[in-house]
């Protein structure tokens, strides 16, 4: 049974907020939710199908959401597997739109990260989830950064990788956010400067990391029948993939990511090739992230990653554009972006991105990262189009 | 060393010992590592656990470790807002591939953060926190 354009994003919104010390988290999320229904033409009583979590909420958040909103939908997941579970959201809903389980869902996504002053990725060795896993790592201080980092300290030793072709990434990333109004940094860097900024957690520089920010956002997912009859023209879901990757028993292989896996899945299911790839959304936690995304999603060969991101090929303009909002790295992260991927790449296929847009965009993907990619860490991926 | 520790108080986070986990844990604290492997499958697993991830049986042998390995990869953190951590930067965190194949999360110690490098050998050395708990670091091997 293929999901491959039965289901379509109707509808999506992000917020404009970067710091909100005035707004509640139900109250962004709220404000996300009504801007992607009033996007997809849509309103609030149409919705029967929920999918949230949040680094703010509870583990029971998403009925405290309803509440909120009033809302008593016939369909709700709460997956939280990072900042990639909205992707999987994407994912989740249209399985369940096509199952019969709901017809409108929404996925949102908010946080006030920012202004409530999480440290997310240098916060860590505090006493972890309590999971049994942690008890052998707390102890050490492990970072969200410092996990990301030993994997770049890996590739650069297998592969000659170098911070330069990583802060290639962030350089590309704030030319974006320089050509969006709504990036929390807009000012662009060089390379240099990348690699003049303090190093957080070798190999990585304060420039290599994500900023902090609030945010949030939400999508409308509905059948690819009813999206056909509403404001916008539908986005297509093709295909999606998840999965997740951890230490392995002691075992693993730290340059083969989730994105390995759920990447060959999305593009199995979505019946497309790489070629066929106009843009894509692949979530920038670190440049890190993107280098080895990109890799293990098999846009270039593994250890030839450096050389792939360098060039201008990752530029709205490029061979290659991905992040054409200016990412995690420039524009917004607020604790997690997966949400963002799927506005942008939505926001590309409609060509609805001003100076920013990709030329001729018919085929997006977007590939969440959650968790660790040091250790363990969720991805998922979903294929989109407009035709 | 440990006792100044112990009199400064140590603030960093401690592990959870439990039951299934108490045998590694305090054969750490007689300065023995250790890692499992199935006696049905021959598979080796690190951290501890009670059943192997490969087959699933129960029956499980304890491998007494060399204490050697390799530096698998590594990083330096300058930046920990954790109490304890915050204290102790830049300090070096490292994944040390043990000689018996698994890879384990530690700390390099007597070790400047220039002199780190992947597939350098090193040693375990053991560290008194507190009464209860002893950590497994390593340091460049001698």
């Amino acid at each position: 049974m293929s999901l491959s354009r039965k289901t379509a994003v109707a509808g999506v919104f992000e917020h404009p907020t970067r710091f909100a010390p005035d707004k509640s988290l139900f109250q962004i999320m709220a404000e996300s939710v009504r801007g992607a229904l009033d996007d997809a033409g849509l309103t609030i009583r149409d919705v029967n199908g929920l999918c949230a979590t949040g680094i703010g909420m509870s583990g029971m958040g998403i009925v405290g959401f309803c509440d909120y909103l009033n809302l008593m939908p016939n369909f709700v997941d709460s997956t939280s597997i990072g900042g990639s579970s909205f992707v999987a959201h994407t994912a989740h809903a249209a399985a369940a739109i096509h199952a019969g389980l709901c017809d409108v869902c929404v996925v949102v996504y908010g946080s006030t990260a920012a202004s409530s002053r999480f440290a997310i990725g240098t916060g860590g060795g505090g006493g972890g989830s309590g999971d049994p896993c942690d008890q052998y790592e707390i102890p050490f201080g492990p970072t969200t950064v410092g996990s990301y980092a030993m994997v770049a300290q890996r590739h650069m030793h297998d592969y000659g990788t170098t911070s330069e072709q990583l802060a290639e990434i962030a350089v590309t990333m704030r030319l974006h956010a320089s050509m969006n109004p709504a990036a929390k940094y807009r000012d662009q860097i060089t390379v240099e400067d990348v690699l003049a900024s303090r190093i957080i957690s070798s190999p990585l520089h304060l420039l290599d990391c994500c900023i902090i920010s609030d945010g949030g956002g939400a999508l409308v997912i509905t059948s690819a029948e009813r999206a056909r009859d509403l404001k916008k023209k539908p986005v297509y879901i093709l295909g999606t993939g998840e999965t997740v990757r951890h230490a392995a028993r002691g075992q693993r292989d730290f340059l083969e990511i989730a994105a390995a896996q759920s990447g060959r899945l999305a593009f199995e299911r979505a019946g497309v090739a790489h070629k066929d790839i106009d843009m894509a959304m692949i979530y920038d936690s670190f440049t890190i992230t993107v280098l080895s995304t990109l890799e293990n999603l098999g846009f270039c060969k593994r250890g030839e990653g450096g050389a792939f991101v360098s060039g201008g090929r990752l530029r709205f303009d490029g061979e290659f554009p991905i992040n054409t909002d200016g990412g995690g790295l420039s524009s917004n992260h607020p604790g997690m972006r997966g949400i963002f991927l799927v506005i942008e790449a939505t926001k590309q296929l409609r060509g609805e991105c001003g100076p920013r847009q990709v030329r001729d965009c018919k085929i997006a993907l977007a590939h969440g990262t959650g968790g660790t990619l040091g250790t363990r860490h969720s991805g998922a991926t979903l294929i989109l189009s407009n035709q | 060393m440990a006792e100044q520790t112990q009199a400064k108080k140590y603030s960093k986070p401690l592990p959870h010992i439990d039951e299934e986990n108490r045998p590694w844990w305090e054969a750490i604290q007689r300065h023995e590592l250790y890692v499992q492997k199935c006696r049905k499958c021959g598979d080796v697993r690190y951290y501890p656990r009670a059943l192997c991830t490969n087959c699933m049986s129960s029956d499980t042998q304890w491998i007494k470790c060399s204490g050697r390995g390799k530096v698998y990869t590594f990083t330096t953190t300058y930046q920990n807002q954790a109490p304890g951590f915050r204290e102790s930067i830049p300090y070096i965190m490292a994944y040390v591939e043990l000689d018996e194949g698994v890879k384990m999360l530690t700390n390099l110690v007597d070790c400047a953060p220039e002199q780190a490098k992947i597939g350098m050998p090193v040693e375990v050395v053991y560290e008194e926190v507190t009464p209860a708990v002893t950590l497994a670091k390593f340091r460049p091997a001698r």
